[in-house]
Formats: C-alpha cells, structure tokens, sequence
C-alpha cells in the first residue's frame, strides 16, 4: 500500500504517527542545527591539531581528542573479549534455567545503572583497590564495565537471531560445538555483533560521569605517555568549558566547538557501524 | 514376514527398548527396529507421531534439547551410540543427515561443501577435488560449477538442498537421514532429489521420513509405519503398500491412495 493510499483510508491514526516523527526529527535537527551554527566559527585546522593555549581560551583539543581515542581504544579492548565470550557462553552454552535467566536479568539491569555510580564504583576497585590511581588505564576500565552489558546483551541477541537449523547443519557434518560456533554462528552473526558494540563504545566514549573521578584532567600538557597517565577527554573538557572555566563566555565558541568535534566522532563511529552491517549483509544475501 | 526379508540383509543401525520424553511427555515409546545397510527404509505415519524425533535420535541431535530424555539402546555397527565414550562428533560424521527445509550455511557453494571436509581433517590438497567430486555425485554439479563463489543462498531450494546433499556426502557418511527432504521443494526438484536418492543407496543407508506415500513407495526397500509414537510395522515396502498385516497400517495407507 502506498503512502496516499494509507492516508486515505484512515488518515487519523496516520496524521498523528507521523506528527510525532516529524516532533522528533525536529528536536534532533534544532539540537544539530545549535550545536554546528555555534561551533562552526571554532572549527579549523588548526583547533584540531593545536593543545589549547592561554588558559584554554585559545588554541585547539588535540589533547581532548587524542585522549577520548585511546580511551576508547582501552575501553574497547577491556570489554570487548570479556563480553563476546560471555554473550557466547550465555547463548550458546548455558543450560536455560533459572540461574542463567538471573544472571540474563541481572545484565540487563546494569545496562540501566546510572553512569556516574560506574565511576563511583571505578574509583573504588581501580584507582583505589588496584591502586592504579587516576589514569587514562582506570578511566578506560571503568568505562569498560560501563560497556559490557551493552556488548553482552546486544551480542547474545544478534547470536540469536542465526537459525538454529544452522547449528544443526554443521553440527550434523560432524562439527564440534566450538567449531559450529567459531566457524558458523560467528560469522553469521557478525553484522549484529559489529553494530552493538560499536554502538555501545560510542556511547562510552561521550560519557563524561565515568571518567570524571576515575582519570579524567582539567588541564595536562601533552599527550597521555603510558597508561597510568592522567589525560583530557572530549565530553570532560565540554563540561569543563561549559560551567567551570573561569571565564565562560569568551570560551563559548570553543565549547560548541569541542561539541561538534565530538558529536563528529560519535558519527564517524555509527557509520562505520552501519557500513560494516551492510557489507556483511551483502556477503551473506 | 519382515525377518526373512531381513535375512539377506546386513543389520546397521539397531534400536532396541527405546523411549524418549520431551519433559513430561512421552513421544517414542519402546521403539524395536533393526535398519539394514546400504537399503533405503522409509518412515511414515501421520504428523506429530515421532518420525523426525526418531530419526533425530540416531545422530544424537537431541542432546541439544535440554528437555529431552532418552532410555533404550541403539547401536550402529554395533557401537552403542549413548555410551560414554563414543564421540558425538565422530558419530555425527558418520550419520549424515539432510533436513526438511534445505539450511546450506550463509557462504560460498565451494565452502558449504570444504567446510565438513575441512573440520573433519580431510587432506588439504584433496579437498577441492572431493568437492567435485560430491557436487556431481549430487548432480547438481553442472548447474554451479561457473558459479563455486557465489553464496549458496541464491540458489533455488531444489539447487540448495542437492547442495545440502553434497555437502553431506562429502564427508564419506555411512548413513544418511532425511527429514522430509523434498517436503519444501517443486515436483521437478523431488523429482531429481528421488532419483539421486536411488543412486545413492548403492553406497549409503539411507532413513527417509516422508509424509509423501508415493515418494515411499518409489524410493523405499523397507518401510517403518510409526502412530502416536509406536512402531507400528515395518515390512519391505511392497508388503506395507500391498498387504499390510496390522489394521491400522492398512488404514493409513489406504486413506492416503484411496
Ligand atoms: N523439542 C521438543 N520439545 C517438546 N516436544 C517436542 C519437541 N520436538 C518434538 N516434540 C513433540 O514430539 C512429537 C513428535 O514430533 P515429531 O517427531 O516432530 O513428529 P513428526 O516428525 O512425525 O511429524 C510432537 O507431538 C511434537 O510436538
Ligand atoms: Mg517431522
């Protein structure tokens, strides 16, 4: 049925489906719309690559952006393994009884604990516990654990979604188990896998909460050297910037500036997840 | 009698006392059949009465449901296929099966039929040429070979379950099992699948579940009548078509022909 045809025939439900789209659509491009027009005047070359000079009120966040990369890149490799296996023994090992249905809920439910009580906790076990102390290490464990239950739930979810007249296919040929799972549940199963957890590290990676106690600096000249380093992150300086400079409107600019640098790395991610999803999607048609 | 028809033959797979409950419920019950080599026996009956829980049995495919409990013994060439020590993946190379809808792995036709090839240790250097060697076994060679890259999905389902075939016979089973192969297929490709059937059981014991009574009794040597679980009979085949000893066999068949 084609768009007109749906209207015709009972245009109210249509017209108010439609009106709260449009609503939605609307927030997000006056969000957009704010946030590249403000930033746009601060963008360059040079706020890119430049550490920031004058008491931040010039120059630019190389070291907000190289920071929120290696973070990344450590909260990708903390979790990633970890929550892959676990998502994998969930799936496909575990016997579906009670235990396993509590720890399945109990997964779930940390996907919905509040950000800043994963740095609370971060500063308990890593900076304090471990004595790893305010690090780009203990910020990028912390956001790790932030992130498996996305990666857990999301990767259990695309496992699910292959036919299990697959599993049997191969497990008939004489397949192991791990082999049907390494060889064929995996691969097939890879364009969902990709997409979750690409989404859930992009989450991680503007989160500001996490990382606010646990490694996360006002100010550092120079890149992060090693792990134990303290370092500058982009949603950090943001919120920096934003209410705790000393002089909050001359900076302005800077801040939509390191806003829409953010919001530009976030997407970057997205569409690498989108395009991973659809060239997988073609090898598998 | 099916015991003097049996004579001439080799016994392979042996099922004796076998019961098997999904939870509460009882779906075989007290299953006794001898299954001979390198013959086609078929297994009919009415839906929901077991046919593909039995087969399933045989390959050991139900230990993937946590549910299912199994007494009795069955044996395949004398191994007792329950025991402890008998490798389930060992067991599974040698008990091919082939399922009612045609499931060929999301990749490339060469590598739906390598990949049993690979996992089962086959020399590397001979696998490009067992592949052929199954894909025209299954005839359906001709109609891939410009086209061994391509993923198996965008053949036609009579194309992907010869494949399916193929990939089964690659492995050098013993036995193959077959759940309503053509049951999601055209008259042309079960057709096809029927005649290579025929051909296969030169070097194969094949067990067919079909809901289909002509297929049977074209395809069949010996046929096992299973109802609500039970053996019912199992004869060669022209003796369950034309002259069925139990009621309930005759029954079935005619309300089917006639
Ligand atoms: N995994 C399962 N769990 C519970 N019951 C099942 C399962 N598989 C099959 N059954 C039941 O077992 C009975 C026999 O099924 P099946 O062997 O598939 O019948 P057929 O192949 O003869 O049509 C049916 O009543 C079916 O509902
Ligand atoms: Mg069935």
């Amino acid at each position: 049925m084609n768009f007109k045809a749906i209207f015709k025939e009972n245009p109210l439900p249509a017209t108010m489906l439609l009106f709260c789209t449009l609503l939605v659509c609307t927030f997000l491009f006056l969000i957009l719309g704010e946030i590249f027009s403000k930033g746009l005047s601060a963008l360059s070359w040079s706020f890119i690559f430049d550490a920031p000079k004058n008491g931040m009120t010039k120059g630019g966040i190389l070291p907000a952006i190289v920071g929120t990369l290696l973070l990344t890149l450590i909260t990708t490799l903390a979790s990633l393994p970890i929550g892959i296996a676990c998502a994998i023994y969930l799936s496909e090992y575990a016997k579906n009884n009670t235990t396993t249905q509590i720890i399945r809920a109990a997964i779930r439910n940390l996907a919905g604990v509040p950000s800043i009580i994963y740095g609370l906790f971060g500063l308990a076990l890593f900076v304090q516990g471990l004595q790893l102390g305010t690090s780009i290490l203990s910020a990028g464990l912390t956001l790790g654990l932030l992130s498996l239950p996305y990666i857990i739930t999301t990767t259990e979810e695309a496992l699910k979604t292959v036919p299990q007249s697959m599993r049997e296919g191969a497990l008939a040929l004489g397949a192991t188990q791990f082999e049907t799972i390494r060889d064929i549940v995996l691969p097939a199963s890879i364009p969902g896998i990709a997409t979750g957890v690409i989404l859930s590290l992009s989450r991680a990676a503007g989160e500001t909460a996490p990382i606010l106690f646990t490694g996360a600096a006002f100010y550092v000249t120079g890149l992060p050297g090693n792990l134990f380093q303290e370092f500058m992150a982009l949603p950090y300086h943001l919120y920096m910037l934003t209410t705790q400079h000393q002089s909050i409107a001359t900076v302005r600019p800077l801040a939509y500036g390191t806003a829409a640098v953010l919001i530009i790395l976030v997407f970057m991610l997205n569409i690498v997840a989108f395009m991973i999803r659809n060239k997988f999607r073609k090898q598998l048609k | 009698m099916v015991q003097a028809a049996l004579v001439k033959t080799k016994p392979v797979i042996e099922i004796s006392d076998l019961n098997l409950y999904f939870g509460e419920k009882q779906v075989l019950k007290n299953i006794q059949l001898t299954i001979p080599q390198k013959m086609v026996t078929a297994m009919i009956g009415p839906s929901g009465c077991g046919k593909s829980t039995l087969l399933r049995t045989l390959n050991r495919l139900h230990d993937l449901s946590p549910d299912a409990r199994i007494t009795g013994k069955v044996t395949i060439d004398g191994q007792d296929i329950f025991h402890k020590n008998t490798l389930v993946n060992k067991l599974r190379k040698k008990v091919g099966m082939v399922f009612q809808k045609p499931n060929p792995f999301p990749k490339s036709i060469y590598d739906n039929v390598a990949y049993g090839l690979q996992i089962n240790g086959f020399p590397k250097d001979k696998i490009p040429q067992m592949v052929e060697e199954s894909l025209r076994k299954s005839y359906i060679f001709d109609e891939v070979k410009d086209k061994l890259q391509e993923p198996a999905t965008r053949l036609s389902g009579g194309q992907q379950q010869r494949l399916c075939i193929a990939r089964t016979i690659a492995v050098k089973p013993e036995i193959i099992l077959m759940d309503e192969p053509c049951s999601a297929l055209d008259p042309l490709s079960t057709l096809k699948i029927e005649e290579l059937i025929l051909e296969l059981k030169n070097d194969y014991t094949i067990v067919i579940v079909t809901h289909n009574m002509q297929q049977a009794a074209r395809v069949s040597d010996f046929t096992a009548f299973m109802y609500l679980g039970e053996l019912i009979e199992f004869d060669e085949t022209h003796k369950i078509f034309n002259n069925p000893e139990k009621q309930l066999t005759e029954n079935y068949i005619k309300g089917h022909f006639g």
